[in-house]
């Protein structure tokens, strides 16, 4: 067992875990936050991205150990102290950009890193954007609709 | 699905981690970027007693310029070789080459010397080390350094010639002369999936590089087509030479004879796109 901590959603976090313990399930069984969602837990489906160190990544790939030192935001950190919802998220329930919910943390992530580095995407960049998440309800048309309202509004 | 139980190493310089991979030979692994490797070890498709992960090696991040070739350390994440204007302007098919990998939540964590060394035949890295002529650094426990060229390091699928103890500390890529023409080109079910095929091209005076990729177990060099590049031929001619001796592999995406056409395309289009590029640049 190996120590480790870390900055999780502005909070220090400390733990003792397997090597094996993925950053997902220590987000999820040692921090008490579900918010990160596991699909496939081997690189496909991007339910469980995070921003570590402020750049998306799949939780399911990095192992906590690995983590130690860094600040991780998951979508636990992203709305308001008061449970306001960040502009993404507001836009998701708009556009219809979600239906069972599975998928939307990752989503939700992954596109909040996207407009912090390109606040302006075109559609084709959306889209590319967008190809590491997987949905399997939406079709993503709403999905794409809430990554432009949300663009919009920056 | 989760990883069986390894024993983690964190080492902080080159000379630990060649310790350490001496100590424990084949039952160590190097972890890089980790989104390969973790995925086969959550699978089970393989399992280590240690993982000796490179990551806060400081002297294994990073790239500079010697005179005239562009030395990217191994764990430098694929993202750089996107974003950093540098890298577009001393060798743009890496520039071109990354957007194709993956997603990019797999680039931010995804590193150069990881792809290269775990040697998928349907990766763009691979393929751009060998149409450039890159050669990749190993260095041994003993603290010795040898370089291999790329069309000697790739050795089969997922197989290097590097040895179970072997760090590849860094890929050293050809800066080409500015009168130069480069093209990526593949063909993927979506974007960011592996390729069906694929090819990566450059073209300057006097020197051509093509290398086909997802069509061997290996990145396959054309020379026979870049013989005829480099004698005048027309793009539909080289792209002609470079599959007659094509042996693809068949499987669920796409038997071997659709993936000779898709490269014979490919490279058709890669080819011309080069020689646009090089006649602007001229
Ligand atoms: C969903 C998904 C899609 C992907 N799509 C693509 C794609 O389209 N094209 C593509 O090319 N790749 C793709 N990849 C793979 C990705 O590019 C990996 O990052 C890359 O193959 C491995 O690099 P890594 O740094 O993550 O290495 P790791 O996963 O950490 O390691 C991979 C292998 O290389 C060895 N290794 C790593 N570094 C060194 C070193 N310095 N010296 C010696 N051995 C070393 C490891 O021991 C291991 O065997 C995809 C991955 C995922 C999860
Ligand atoms: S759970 Fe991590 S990518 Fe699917
Ligand atoms: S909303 Fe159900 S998987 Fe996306």
């Amino acid at each position: 067992m190996l120590p480790v901590e870390m900055t999780v959603n502005g909070e220090r976090r400390r733990g003792v875990v397997d090597a094996r313990r993925t950053l997902a399930d220590f987000l999820r069984e040692e921090c008490a936050l579900t918010g990160t969602h596991l699909g496939c837990e081997h690189g496909v489906c991007g339910a469980c991205t995070v921003l570590l160190d402020g750049e998306a990544v799949r939780a399911c790939l990095i192992f906590a150990v690995q983590a130690g030192g860094a600040a991780v935001t998951t979508i636990e950190g992203l709305g308001g102290p008061d449970g306001a919802l960040s502009p993404v998220q507001d836009a998701f329930r708009e556009e219809h950009g979600l239906q069972c919910g599975f998928c939307t943390p990752g989503f939700v992530v992954s596109v909040t890193a996207l407009l912090q580095e390109n606040p302006k995407p075109s559609e084709t960049e959306i889209r590319e954007a967008l190809s590491g998440n997987l949905c399997r309800c939406t079709g993503y048309q709403g999905i794409i609709g809430a990554v432009k309202r949300a663009a919009e509004g920056r | 699905m989760k990883p069986a139980p390894f024993e983690y190493h964190a080492p902080e310089t080159i000379h630990e981690v060649c310790g350490l991979l001496a100590e424990h030979g084949d039952e160590a692994k190097v972890l890089a970027g980790g989104q390969s490797l973790v995925p086969m070890l959550a699978l089970r498709l393989t399992r280590f007693e240690h993982l000796v992960d490179v990551n806060r090696v400081a002297a294994l991040s990073g790239f500079g310029r010697e005179n005239g070739t562009l030395v990217v350390r191994a764990c430098t994440r694929q993202r750089v070789m996107e974003r950093d204007a540098a890298i577009a302007a001393a060798v743009p098919l890496l520039a071109q080459a990354t957007p194709l990998i993956g997603h990019f939540q797999i680039r931010n964590r995804g590193t150069v010397g990881g792809s290269l060394a775990h040697a998928d035949p349907a990766s763009e890295y691979p393929a751009v080390a060998v149409a450039l002529g890159a050669e990749l650094e190993l260095a041994s426990p003993g603290g010795a350094v040898r370089r291999l060229t790329a069309d000697d390091f790739f050795v089969g699928t997922w197989t290097t010639a590097a040895e179970p103890d072997e760090l590849l500390v860094a890929a050293r890529f050809p800066v080409w002369p500015a009168r130069s023409g480069f093209a990526i080109e593949e063909v993927a079910r979506r974007h960011g999936d592996f390729a069906l095929a694929g090819v990566a091209c450059a073209i300057t005076d006097g020197r051509a590089g093509i290398a086909l990729f997802g069509v061997g177990s290996t990145p396959v060099r054309a020379r026979d087509a870049e013989e005829a590049w480099l004698a005048g031929a027309g793009a539909a001619e080289v792209a002609e030479s470079a599959v007659r001796d094509l042996d693809p592999p068949a499987d669920v995406h796409a038997t071997a004879s659709t993936r000779t056409r898709i490269a014979r395309h490919l490279v058709e289009r890669a080819v011309t796109r080069a020689q646009e590029g090089q006649r602007v640049a001229g």
